[in-house]
């Protein structure tokens, strides 16, 4: 005979089991889960990125054909889906850094809007540099 | 503001129920009365057998942290009026098995806890007659925050990652050790790293961020969390590069 799981001293505890959809109960949960999902999205933006190199590297005719590739209607609107994660994963990392980095200047910590600030600052300065390269340099 | 709340409380009886049900009180709703005060009220007034921790009522011993709304809180700093005109739902901490009504077994939160040995760990004590290990307010600091935690759980209730995975040693634990590792007084650091450098550590933590957010002391379990990643990071780096002198 099985016997029962309830004693008097050692009473049956009751295991609840989380729900499948337990990155719906919130909305930080829901960010976390697309945050974390975003990093597939940056993947193909390197793969992306190295076989336009590769395109490159093969001579004009691949490079052609690399471009008419990419600007055909499905690539697009798979780059502007990647590029929104790409931004998301971007902004949420930037908004989590001041809980991660501690920096010290005279003695004293920094704010963590300013760990913040600087990272966008960063990010800005590096998207100028690039645009001056493709467009101006 | 109504001069009454309905508060919805979770009820668990394991000798003759195998889930939890709801069960309505009505309690007086004085601006000053915070979720607890109700829960008095029902085991003093309505229904005696209600059962659920609580202590300090003063948010020190971290003893009456339970789900209001669906968000954990402690229930001694959770003003009624603040959810009028209600209802209000009470339920126990989720991620953690429950014994009672809103009373959940934390023995593997003790387990983790002394497993990460949260105390001054000295390879050599000096003499008292040498005095106190003093410190200064700087070096102070750099714990203070961390030192704040009651082991309230309310951080393993908001933890996604712990409620999943069970072993992952979760949030207020790393903290503390986090707490004794920038003690300056502290030599124990290795030691803990060994602990907090397994899959179930740190590295379990994929930075979900809630556990900072309900925090009721702004102890920033997260945030320790992700310092430990770059100071163990660091760590490894130097046991690679200087296998001969790294500790």
């Amino acid at each position: 005979m099985r016997a029962s799981p309830y004693t008097e001293y050692h009473p049956r505890w009751l295991r609840r089991r989380k729900s499948t959809y337990w990155w719906l109960e919130r909305m930080s949960y829901l960010i976390f889960i697309l945050r974390e999902l975003s990093s597939a999205f940056v993947a193909w933006t390197v793969v992306f990125l190295l076989m336009l190199v590769h395109a490159v590297s093969r001579g004009d005719v691949a490079y052609q054909q690399f471009l008419s590739w990419s600007t055909s209607l499905p690539v697009m609107l798979w780059n502007l889906i990647s590029l929104f994660f790409v931004v998301l994963h971007a902004a949420t990392w930037f908004r989590l850094a001041p809980q991660a980095m501690v920096v010290h200047v005279g003695g004293r910590r920094l704010p963590g809007a300013v760990i913040a600030a600087s990272n966008y600052l960063l990010w800005v300065m590096a998207t100028v540099l690039v645009v001056w390269l493709l467009v101006g340099g | 503001m109504p001069d009454r709340i309905t508060l919805e409380v979770a009820r668990y009886r394991p000798e003759n129920e195998s889930a939890i049900s709801f069960q309505k009180f009505e309690v007086p709703c004085h601006k000053e009365w915070v979720v607890l005060d109700g829960l008095n009220y029902i085991k003093d007034q309505l229904d005696g057998t209600l059962s659920y921790r609580w202590s300090c009522r003063m948010g020190v011993c971290g003893s009456c942290g339970m789900n209001v709304n669906g968000e954990p809180k402690l229930t001694c700093a959770t003003f009624l009026a603040d959810y009028a005109p209600g209802p209000v739902r009470v339920e126990p901490m989720t991620n953690f098995p429950l014994i009672r009504d809103l009373v959940v077994e934390i023995g593997d939160f003790m387990r983790k806890l002394t497993e990460v040995k949260p105390w001054i760990v000295r390879r050599k004590e000096k003499p008292l007659s040498e005095g106190e290990y003093l410190q200064t307010p700087s070096e102070l600091d750099e714990y203070k925050q961390f030192s704040m935690c009651i082991n309230c759980l309310l951080c393993y209730a908001a933890c996604p990652i712990y409620g999943l995975e069970p072993d992952f040693i979760g949030p207020a634990a790393i903290a503390l050790a986090q707490r004794y590792n920038l003690d300056s007084r502290d030599e124990g650091a290795s030691e803990r790293l060994d602990i907090l450098s397994q899959h179930e550590g740190i590295w379990g933590c994929t930075f979900v961020g809630e556990c900072s957010k309900v925090c009721p002391k702004d102890v920033d379990p997260a945030g320790a969390i992700q310092r430990y990643k770059l100071s163990a990071s660091l760590a490894s780096l130097k046991r690679l590069l200087m296998p001969w002198g790294a500790e």
